[in-house]
């Protein structure tokens, strides 16, 4: 069994292909680098992430892929489940062994699963969008605090930029312990190693609300209270559309 | 922002519910860096989901729940002894502004019961629509109730502050809203959609000669349809929608299963609860002619007048047409693909592009999403045996294996003593 080892960064997975091909040499398995070995093995090949040859294997993945498969692989990546990268590398291949593109043939086992675990990903983006509630502190920024089964927070930044262009605010992962914040003009990723100490319930410390957020909170849980018709209570459906593991998180949820 | 206004949000909260539209989708609207908000287009995003199961996208509100109509359906009926509340514009702009920068909602779906006369109402609607637009550059989503009677002047000046209007026809045949709504008729119904109709027409008139002319109502218009509350079938409701889905802008036909509000008037029907099967029937119906390229003489005719409860119109019309079947999915047209029960949009066009990759057999058609269960008696496919199709099954063969099954078994050998007093 052939192994190689990477620094499990997209780049890296790229370099992997790149080092593939130039070697003729296919692994069976990709490893983080220090992660344990299996017991039978016969070569390992460690693989240093280098750009300039990344960069060559997604320059030639454009030339085969559309948009929309480019975007799948990007978010199948950021899935984060263990065996995506050996998936990616597969998918990869394929493409660039065959003459003709195969992000259609759903026939395919490996493309169809990239579109599954894609579509997941995609999905998981959305729920952010729906789902995160901001609350507003004493100093006007707005705080949201997540954790996504995913790594999505990178593919959702430009719509809540766009969206909230005129108000600071802070999203942050509590998963991945890292977050982007806007301070009217850019994004900027940033990292609070003691952010959990006043954030065991998923709320801010009330000393650090602004004045009239509890108001606004207690409008909100009212109007959401009020909205529901009770003849037609629907636990099931509720619970279908708006998945428990998101609730932990939600103002009208509290 | 006090305990008043907490309590104005409550009662005109419950006031608005009844409304079923609550869609963000239809236009696309960036906010370029001044002010707050955009639109995103595509489905629309749903914030939040009440315990009904519904979706909260906007901030469903009413501006006041006083009304001087006495529509038998209405909980906001004049007769009706509930609480009443009303919203001053700058209020309900507050609220609109503060939920949407916490990322609540993704804008605001405002009605009114009528104060006064329909022009007065509707002034300030749009007066709101215009002070959440202008004052504070607000980009999100506005979809405006359309008061019925209202003027053309009025309508046209909202359609250039809102995403979406609507005026909700309530019920589809003339005499039956008159006897239920006496202050209302088709006229009043039509004429502001007509309005909206002819505005949005000519702004994109406008817009081809000048790029930056401004949109009229960018999403469309929709309506709404009480389904239970008065004997019209179920043909009467879907020819009804597919004439409005003629009509250019009109995007949605919803349709509100009747909750009886008014149980003491009693020229309404006494429901235990409202018809949600035949409501979700009559949305899947609504699929078909939207997205299936089903007419409506198809899924409802004179023989048929009322959708089938047990299964989906789309089943039904394939388990009454049973020469049709089976196809087969390696050669099949997209629109022949599209009438397989168990075969959607999305898998139609997958099977499309996959099987000019190769043929495709059962284990593909389950992995790209087809609905086996459904659709292995109405098709043949690269391996499928052929001795369990429809043809051979016979359609009423099929129909009982698609049944939902009841879980509870009943003893045959148990008495059963029916309960009556």
């Amino acid at each position: 069994m052939l192994i190689f080892t990477y620094d499990k960064s997209f780049d890296g997975l790229l370099s992997a292909v790149f080092e593939a091909y130039s070697r003729k040499q296919f692994p069976d398995m990709l490893l983080e680098e220090g992660a344990s070995l299996p017991l039978f093995y016969h070569e390992i090949i460690s693989i240093v992430s280098d750009s300039e040859k990344s960069d060559r294997v997604w320059k030639g993945l454009k030339k085969k892929l559309d948009e929309t498969a480019l975007k799948q692989l990007m978010a199948c990546w950021l899935s984060e489940l263990p065996e995506v990268d050996m998936l990616l590398f597969r998918y990869i291949r394929k493409t660039i062994d065959n003459q003709r593109s195969i992000e259609l043939n759903f026939g395919d086992p490996d493309v169809l699963e990239v579109v599954k675990i894609s579509r997941k990903v995609i999905h998981e983006r959305l729920r952010l969008l729906q789902f995160i509630r901001f609350q507003k502190t004493g100093d006007d920024t707005y705080f949201a605090p997540m954790e996504p089964q995913f790594n999505v927070l990178p593919l959702a930044i430009d719509h809540f930029r766009d969206r909230f262009a005129d108000q600071k605010w802070l999203i942050y992962d509590l998963k991945r312990k890292y977050g982007y914040y806007y301070d009217l003009h850019e994004v900027t990723e940033v990292t609070f190693p003691d952010l959990e100490n006043h954030h065991i319930t998923g709320k801010l410390n009330e000393a650090l609300l602004a004045e009239d957020e509890k108001v606004f909170q207690k409008l909100w849980k009212t109007y959401f209270k009020a909205i529901a018709i009770k003849e037609r209570i629907n636990p099931r459906l509720h619970k279908h559309n708006m998945p428990v593991r998101y609730w932990k998180h939600l103002t009208e949820k509290q | 922002m006090n305990d008043a206004v907490l309590e104005k949000l409550r009662v005109l909260a419950e006031s608005a519910k009844y409304d079923v539209s609550c869609a963000s989708s239809g236009t696309v609207r960036s906010n370029k860096g001044a002010g707050v908000g955009n639109t995103v287009g595509g489905m629309g995003i749903c914030h939040s989901f009440a315990e009904d199961g519904r979706c909260i996208s906007l901030l469903k509100i009413m501006l006041t729940n006083y009304c001087m109509y006495d529509c038998a359906y209405c909980i906001n009926r004049r007769s009706n002894d509930i609480r009443r509340a009303t919203f001053s514009v700058s209020e309900l702009v507050e609220l609109t502004m503060e939920f949407y920068r916490r990322n609540y909602i993704e804008g605001l779906f405002l009605s009114s019961g009528v104060v006064r006369n329909p022009d007065y109402t509707m002034e300030r609607l749009v007066r709101v629509a215009k002070e959440l637009r202008t004052t504070h550059r607000f980009n999100g989503y506005i979809h405006l109730k359309s008061i019925p009677g209202s003027s053309r002047e009025l309508v046209n000046e909202a359609g250039l502050y809102a995403d979406r209007m609507s005026v909700n026809i309530e019920i589809p045949n003339e005499t039956s809203l008159q006897t239920l709504a006496p202050d209302k008729n088709f006229k009043s119904v039509f004429e502001p959609m007509k309005y909206i109709q002819q505005g949005a027409l000519e702004s994109a008139e406008e817009r081809k000669k000048y790029r930056k002319a401004p949109r009229f109502v960018p999403a469309g218009q929709s309506t709404q349809m009480i389904v239970g509350a008065t004997a019209e079938t179920d043909k009467d409701i879907l020819r009804f929608s597919s004439d409005m889905y003629q009509r250019p802008t009109m995007r949605r036909v919803y349709y509100s299963g009747f909750v009886p509000v008014n149980s003491y008037d009693t020229r309404l029907p006494m429901l235990k609860q409202p018809p949600l099967v035949r409501e979700n029937r009559l949305y899947q119906a609504d699929w078909l002619l939207r997205f299936y390229q089903f007419k409506v003489d198809e899924i409802v005719d004179d023989a048929y007048p009322d959708l089938d409860l047990e299964v989906d119109p789309k089943l039904a019309w394939a388990l009454r047409h049973p020469e049709q079947f089976p196809v087969d999915v390696n050669r099949a047209e997209y629109e022949m693909l599209l009438r397989i029960p168990g075969v959607g949009v999305l898998s139609a066009k997958k099977i499309i592009t996959a099987r000019s990759y190769g043929k495709l057999g059962s284990y593909q058609l389950k992995k790209i999403g087809v609905v086996m269960k459904k659709a292995q008696y109405f098709i043949t496919c690269h391996e499928l045996s052929m001795h369990n199709t429809i043809q051979e099954m016979t359609p009423q063969g099929v129909r009982t294996l698609l049944l939902p099954h009841s879980k509870k078994k009943v003893d045959e050998n148990q008495l059963i003593l029916p309960f009556v007093f």
